[in-house]
């Protein structure tokens, strides 16, 4: 479980996330969603911490991310695996030993061990014959699914995924979504996604947190999202014609 | 200002939270041969023309009949030890291998590589960063080396196959009154060089903000930082170790 309290993040005068709070509950995907430019992706890298929050705190299974001490955030932070939106392969590498690189630098198991985990993450995300490959030579999906191996080759108890449906075609889309929801399930993984994914929403929003101008308007699930008579979450799920019809219907 | 305390710190993080050695002695052997040996036969060529070239121009000044022949050569030693092989190689590897470095990190800045790094629990810095320093420490004095030898051999072919000076004189000129603190000078030079260039080149690359616009102005600023700051450190040293 991760509990957010009272999150705020200022660039210059502009303030992009006011007091956010709420929790993501473990083994279940949790959806940050909102429009572009509302604080979404910030949001997230203040919970890993890759941009610190100025205000509030993040907690990871009641230990406090934020202001815990470096041996703290070292050790939450090899519990991580995050897929960044659009991948963040490693050039030089390839794709096995892009998948190989948390094994080899945080963990310690025979070398025949990292392989054979390898082979099996890229089994699971539909890889099995791309070892050898580069990451230039791959398409915008096999990279997002590489990124996902990355991520959960080391167990993380905590997934996020920032935008991973971005630049895709809606079926392998949807097949990264039903991925993330798989491997959440599979392994009781605390996984937050961040999306204006209609799609994604509908598809694997259990727990969802909708932003708007930095500011945490609404939180549900999918059922109830369509239900929710807030208006601007209104405009951002009846923006295209399916949803409206479904509305409608 | 605020610019270099920002580099002072990210100096510090190159040392905290370090991975283990063979990471760092794997990632350096790699960076050594980027750095190191592809970077060969630039410097081989250029200090060889270099090299002639002095030969040349120093034979062109020195027209008074009482001054022997062997001087040229002096010369060209001095010239080549102390200035040409470090100072301005150090420019040259400022545009090569500095570039190339704070484009390397601007990309992986850019692209989340960096942040995929530092949500893994791992110090980015260190583990990008220091690698090229130490690289950069073990061979930029070799290459320095190398191009002292280059650029003494351009001008001996010089006087080889030209009439300036007879090859016998130009190799006696080498060997007259040679001090070898010039050398103790100029490796010292090329190991505060070297960390000028790796640091600052790294440093410029590693905070790149933006896009691929944003890349080309980091490599662009950390040759041009590191220029400036290699002569004011060539100044300083001079003063310091040869100055009377």
């Amino acid at each position: 479980m991760i509990e957010l309290q009272n999150i705020s993040k200022s660039f210059g005068d502009r303030k992009i996330l006011d007091n956010i709070s709420g929790v993501f509950q473990k083994g279940k995907p949790n959806l940050i969603i909102g429009a572009s430019g509302t604080g979404k992706s910030v949001l997230l890298k203040c919970i890993v911490e890759i941009v610190e929050p100025d205000e509030g705190c993040v907690l990871y299974d009641h230990r406090n991310f934020t202001e815990g001490d470096r041996n703290l955030k070292i050790e939450i932070r090899r519990e991580i695996g995050m897929l960044f939106q659009g991948g963040a392969l490693f050039d030089s590498k390839n794709v096995e030993e892009n998948v190989k690189f948390p094994l080899d630098m945080l963990a310690k198991m025979p070398r025949d061990e990292k392989y054979d985990r390898v082979n099996l993450c890229l089994n699971r995300v539909g890889l099995q014959n791309a070892n050898k490959k580069m990451p230039s030579e791959l398409s915008g999906g096999m990279k997002k699914r590489v990124g996902i191996a990355r991520a959960i080759v080391n167990n993380p108890k905590y997934l996020f995924c920032d935008e991973p449906n971005s630049g895709l075609d809606p079926q392998t889309s949807i097949r990264i979504d039903e991925l993330i929801r798989d491997i959440t399930y599979d392994y009781g993984t605390t996984t937050v996604v961040v999306t204006h994914d209609m799609n994604s929403v509908m598809g694997i929003g259990e727990n969802i947190m909708f932003l708007y101008k930095g500011l945490k308007l609404w939180e549900g699930n999918k059922d109830e999202i369509i239900r929710s008579g807030v208006k601007e979450l209104d405009d951002f799920v009846f923006a295209n014609k399916v949803m409206m019809a479904m509305r409608d219907k | 200002m605020k610019d270099f305390g920002k580099y002072f710190i990210f100096l510090g993080n190159l040392f905290v939270n370090r991975e283990s050695f063979r990471t760092y002695y794997r990632l350096t052997v790699e960076e050594c041969v980027l750095i190191g040996i592809n970077s060969i036969m630039l410097f081989a060529l250029v200090s060889t023309f270099m090299g002639a070239v002095t030969t040349v121009q120093t034979a062109f000044n020195l027209v008074a009949p009482y001054i022997p022949k062997y001087v040229i050569s002096q010369v060209v030693r001095e010239m080549a030890v102390l200035e040409l092989a470090p100072t301005i190689m150090a420019i040259i590897y400022a545009g090569k291998v500095g570039s190339s470095m704070a484009g390397n990190l601007g990309t992986m800045r850019i692209t989340e590589q960096v942040d995929a790094l530092e949500v893994m629990g791992i110090n980015s810095i260190s583990y990008l960063v220091l690698p090229k320093v130490l690289a950069s420490l073990l061979m930029y004095p070799l290459l320095v080396i190398l191009s002292i030898v280059c650029a003494l051999a351009g001008g001996y072919i010089v006087a080889f196959f030209a009439s300036y000076i007879t090859p016998t004189d130009y190799v006696y000129g080498l060997r007259y009154a040679f001090n070898p603190f010039t050398i103790t000078f100029a490796l010292t030079k090329s190991v505060v060089f070297a960390f000028i260039v790796s640091t600052i080149s790294s440093f410029k690359g590693y905070y790149t903000e933006g896009g691929a616009l944003e890349v080309g102005q980091s490599s662009t600023q950390a040759v041009t930082t590191s220029v400036i700051a290699i002569l004011i450190a060539d100044y300083l040293l001079a003063q310091l170790m040869l100055a009377a």
